[in-house]
């Protein structure tokens, strides 16, 4: 019996792909090349500690503190760095952009996928896909309807099309009616496509 | 080189579909995928630009089929095996068959975990002052290398302005072709929608790219 059901586990449900990849870390592992615990770690890193969770602290205490807003703006990879205590340690070459009434900023990588990783983790599905690449630079308002965002005719949209290896993060506009509001508050509005230029934050009254 | 991994511009790829509360990973052998690109780096058989172009030179069929992490396993595997660090027989055998050649350090641990997860430095010493700054009205050339280059097709041959300098940064065309990291200086060059996409374009859109040095002339 037990022997019957090793052989399942064996891999009788495993893909074509789980197959090649696990067959890969094996050779890694037996030349000495990385210990697979390690690579245990750096999926437990991406999926549990390195997300746009980070990415919110920063812009709400942007949105707090007019001091660290200004340093954010001048220096994002300095003033990030600041706050590494809470978020962690964050690479060179990070770069805050900021809405105003007047601009909305986008972020896309026409070429790959280039995207802020220290601030907001891996990029989603649709930030790699083909139809963001290809639109994002040419119709980017035809693709903020892809996400259900509207802006006025009279808003400039700027887009920043990552092709080197600066990285950069939006800061979106904070929403009315969050006068007095804790950082710890203000991040629960703040969603990652508000931070990659494809959404707005949470209205107060979807948090409530 | 003028790939199907351009792709700004392009039509007919439909809409955007994001997809709520999406994973981080679909499968579990994408994290482990992701996990071994981190790792491997340590050993500096690559450079991130490297990584890039070999993904550019995958056929455009499996470029345009494959799924993301499928395009890094690839990639990787293909790497691994050009650079001498595994063998093709090996990935047949799915097992080691002989020891690893010149291995220049002990195998990636839990120690080093650290330092793939924090983005590096591209920036290096300037070897030239800057021939642009901002405010600067340039010209994008009109170059079609064979090779990888990160000025992309639709903003080639186009005019725009220098917003700000990054300072000098690892030179992706060069360092990919063999010819060291050729550190150019980096800027962000803005042009309006209408200069790229002609007169029917939203007269209110602007777009930058990062350009190097060597793609841009004075107007």
């Amino acid at each position: 019996m037990a022997e019957h059901d090793h052989d399942h586990s064996g891999g009788s449900n495993l893909s074509e792909m789980e197959l090649r990849v696990r067959a890969l870390e094996t050779i890694l592992a037996e030349k000495g090349y990385i210990e697979s615990a390690a690579l245990d770690r750096i999926v437990e890193l991406y999926e549990t500690k390195i997300g746009p969770h980070i990415g919110a602290q920063v812009i709400a205490k942007a949105w707090s503190d007019p001091g660290f807003r200004q340093a954010l703006l001048d220096d994002a990879s300095q003033a990030v760095a600041t706050l590494a205590p809470q978020v962690g340690n964050v690479g060179e070459h990070l770069i805050a952009v900021e809405n105003t009434p007047e601009v909305h900023n986008m972020v896309v990588c026409t070429l790959c996928s280039c995207y802020p990783t220290d601030v907001l983790g891996l990029p989603p599905t649709w930030y790699k896909s083909f139809a963001y690449r290809s639109r994002a630079v040419k119709e980017p308002r035809a693709v903020l309807a892809d996400f259900g965002v509207a802006l006025p005719v009279e808003t400039e949209i700027r887009v920043w099309d990552s092709t080197a290896e600066t990285r950069y993060l939006v800061v979106p506009m904070r929403p009315a009616g969050t006068e007095g509001w804790s950082e710890v508050q203000l991040a629960a509005l703040i969603t990652r496509d508000s931070m990659i230029g494809t959404g707005l934050p949470k209205k107060p009254s979807e948090v409530a | 080189m003028d790939g199907v991994h351009d792709m700004g511009g392009m039509d007919g790829f439909g809409k955007v579909e994001p997809e709520a509360n999406e994973p981080v990973f679909h499968h579990r052998w994408e994290g482990r995928v992701l996990a071994m690109s981190r790792a491997i780096g340590v050993f500096r058989a690559w450079t991130i630009d490297t990584s890039r172009y070999a993904i550019e030179l995958m056929a455009p069929s499996i470029y345009l089929t494959g799924s993301y992490y499928e395009k890094w396993f690839l990639r990787n595997q293909n790497l691994l095996v050009e650079r001498g660090l595994i063998d093709a027989d090996e990935v047949a055998a799915g097992h080691a068959l002989r020891p690893a050649k010149n291995l220049t350090r002990g195998p990636f641990t839990l120690a080093d975990v650290e330092k793939v997860t924090k983005r590096g430095s591209y920036s290096r010493p300037a070897p030239a002052p800057a021939r642009f700054k901002a405010g600067d009205r340039v010209r994008t050339k009109n170059i079609h290398p064979t090779t990888h280059t990160r000025l992309p097709r639709y903003a080639r041959g186009r005019v725009g302005v220098v917003e700000r300098s990054h300072g000098a940064h690892i030179f992706p065309d060069s360092v990919t072709t063999g010819k060291g990291e050729d550190p150019q200086w980096l800027y962000t060059v803005r042009f309006d929608a209408q200069e790229l996409w002609g007169a029917e374009a939203d007269p209110k859109l602007k777009v930058s790219i990062e350009a190097f040095e060597p793609y841009l002339e004075h107007v």
